[in-house]
């Protein structure tokens, strides 16, 4: 599967207070959250957002809280991946967990500008800038994750396994 | 080739003899913890399992602590479905409130985690019970429905970095200091996907709510774990608690590290951590000019009851200051009532201090202390992103509770020596 959208840049340790503030953390319905996506970074990214928009991010994106709203909010803004030079460790599985697509690549997120338009190929980490028709190659998940993303997330993966 | 305790607990639980840093294992796990934010979502993942049982009774955990007593009608809603599931599959660990406390207080208190467990909870700040010689660390709210549906998780092996703290520990320095230089050399990224192990003369020195201060914000430089092997003092605090047998696992002579860094604590004077990372750390020294609005301490990094020992000590006898506001929040009930026999209660409020049923509230702007536009607010607690305790354009300043409480006096970041 193949994404292309239009790239919001943010700087380093983009935590996840600042892509779900806790004021809104009274619900997990993810319509409600989208609502609030990214807004202590870029107040007006809940607005402009479209779907199949991409987040590219300097390092540690994902830092702080273990709340999976994040993640959350993201996918249901219509965010179709997060690509950063390196994500938090708890997004990170999170991110696995629900199937919302990241990528790391550091040389990416050095040629990628605000504005570019993007075509993503998560499963290979082949990401290509329509803009420079420029290529970059994100590093393969392990094998044991894409499996759990092929699945469509840890829940999907479980079932299978209790159920064997 | 040796193993570090993290390494050893893992192996212990993937029934393993050897694990290398960097493989992908399967593990047993001895806890799993949610809290009224993230088990919501994560009991919504389980129903989809469509199971009639969580793995134990016994070793799930619920605590409704972040937005309780309910804030308002979506908080009441959430800390329902936690209540029902908790009652509907028999979970033997829920705390209601007036019964409960911050979690990552409250766990250890209660005996529930003990040296050598793997725990894994819906909450960052789960790597608090490293303190206790056990490999904990936060996951999100579907690795915790998994979690209590298989009673295993999925882990990659850390590598580790050795912290070696030494000397003879200044007056007014502690866990919380020794934690934030760490934090402050190494950066928020600092140990990312990385086991933190805390060691030298100094931790051996340091009491168990010191500890769980440091342990604690082992996250705040992306760790996946911070860990004090067990000595003495841990096993003193574990006695006559532990609900279930413990081991204590100690790292191998020739185990491998990523990295070491060596400390002398004799140089340390208290940190405060600036807007907007907790990597952003100075000596109080140099911090001495920002007005305040607000104090707040306690939190699960700062809200044990040294913490408010410390606390009341400074402020015994004094007042806070008339355009400061000073909110105190207990990390258990039984801390509360300690705090309250004791007579820091009533130092407290003589002082004119508020006093708040344990609450993870203001740490994270939950509710009982948000700041307004503009406002600056020094706390014990872990984290000072941008909008954390508030409104976006408020600020939060991290520090330990002796500062705080000098703090509270001046209204403005005060070295604890200034107070007479």
């Amino acid at each position: 599967m193949k994404f292309s959208g239009q790239v919001y840049k943010f700087g380093n340790d983009i935590d996840t207070d600042a892509i779900i503030p806790a004021r809104y953390l009274n619900t997990f319905e993810p319509a409600e959250l989208a609502k609030h996506c990214m807004e202590d970074a870029d107040p007006d990214f809940p607005v402009k957002v479209k779907p199949g928009d991409i987040i590219v991010a300097e390092k540690n994106f994902g830092c702080g809280s273990s709340r999976e709203h994040a993640p959350i909010a993201i996918k249901a803004a219509g965010v179709s991946c997060v690509i950063a030079k390196s994500f938090a460790r708890i997004f990170y599985r999170n991110a696995v967990n629900i199937g919302l697509p990241i990528l790391e690549s550091p040389e990416a997120v050095d040629a990628i500008s605000e504005g570019d338009t993007l075509e993503v190929e998560p499963k290979t980490g082949r990401i290509t800038n329509l803009r420079t028709g420029e290529n970059y190659q994100a590093a393969p998940f392990p094998e044991f994750m894409q499996e759990i993303m092929d699945r469509g997330g840890l829940i999907e993966y479980v079932r299978a396994k209790v159920s064997t | 080739m040796g193993m570090t305790i993290s390494q050893k607990i893992l192996a212990a639980h993937a029934g393993r003899e050897y694990v290398e840093a960097g493989e992908l294992i399967n593990c047993k796990l001895d806890l799993v913890l949610g809290n009224d934010v993230t088990a919501p979502v994560a009991i919504s993942e389980f129903d989809k399992l469509g199971l009639k049982e969580v793995f134990d009774k016994e070793r799930v955990a619920l605590v409704p602590d972040h937005f309780t007593p309910n804030k308002d009608i979506k908080s009441a809603e959430q800390a329902k479905i936690v209540r029902e599931f908790a009652r509907d599959y028999g979970i033997k660990n829920y705390f209601e409130i007036g019964r409960m406390g911050i979690e990552h207080c409250l766990l250890p208190e209660q005996g529930l985690v003990g040296p050598g467990d793997l725990v894994i909870g819906a909450d960052s700040h789960t790597c608090t019970y490293g303190a206790l010689g056990a490999f904990a660390t936060g996951v999100g709210s579907t690795d915790m429905a998994a979690g209590m549906a298989t009673g295993e998780a999925w882990f990659k092996v850390p590598e580790s970095l050795k912290f070696v703290y030494y000397g003879q520990t200044p007056p007014f320095v502690g866990g919380k200091d020794f934690i934030l230089h760490a934090i402050g050399d190494i950066g928020v990224d600092g140990a990312r996907y990385m086991s933190m192990e805390f060691t030298g003369e100094a931790i051996s020195n340091l009491s168990i709510d010191n500890r769980f201060s440091m342990a604690n914000m082992a996250i705040e430089a992306g760790g996946k774990n911070g860990i004090i092997a067990p000595d003495d003092i841990t096993l003193a605090y574990v006695k006559g608690r532990a609900q279930r047998p413990y081991t204590v696992y100690q790292s191998d002579n020739d185990a491998v590290y990523a990295n070491v860094f060596e400390y002398d604590v004799a140089k340390m004077e208290p940190l405060v951590a600036f807007p907007h990372l907790p990597e952003n750390t100075r000596p109080v020294s140099e911090a001495v000019h920002v007005m305040l609005d607000q104090v707040v301490i306690g939190s699960c990094t700062n809200g044990r009851i040294e913490d408010l020992e410390t606390a009341a000590q400074i402020l015994k006898g004094h007042k806070v200051h008339p355009e400061l506001r000073v909110i105190i929040f207990p990390g258990t009930q039984n801390i509360y009532l300690e705090a309250l026999r004791k007579g820091y209660i009533e130092t407290f409020v003589e002082a004119g201090a508020v006093i708040s049923t344990p609450t993870c509230g203001p740490c994270l702007g939950g509710h009982m202390g948000i700041l307004a536009k503009g406002e600056k607010a020094l706390a014990t607690t872990n984290r000072n992103f941008v909008g954390r305790m508030g409104h976006p354009e408020s600020e939060v300043y991290l520090c330990n509770p002796a500062v705080a409480a000098a703090s509270a006096i001046k209204g403005r970041i005060t070295a604890p020596w200034e107070i007479k």
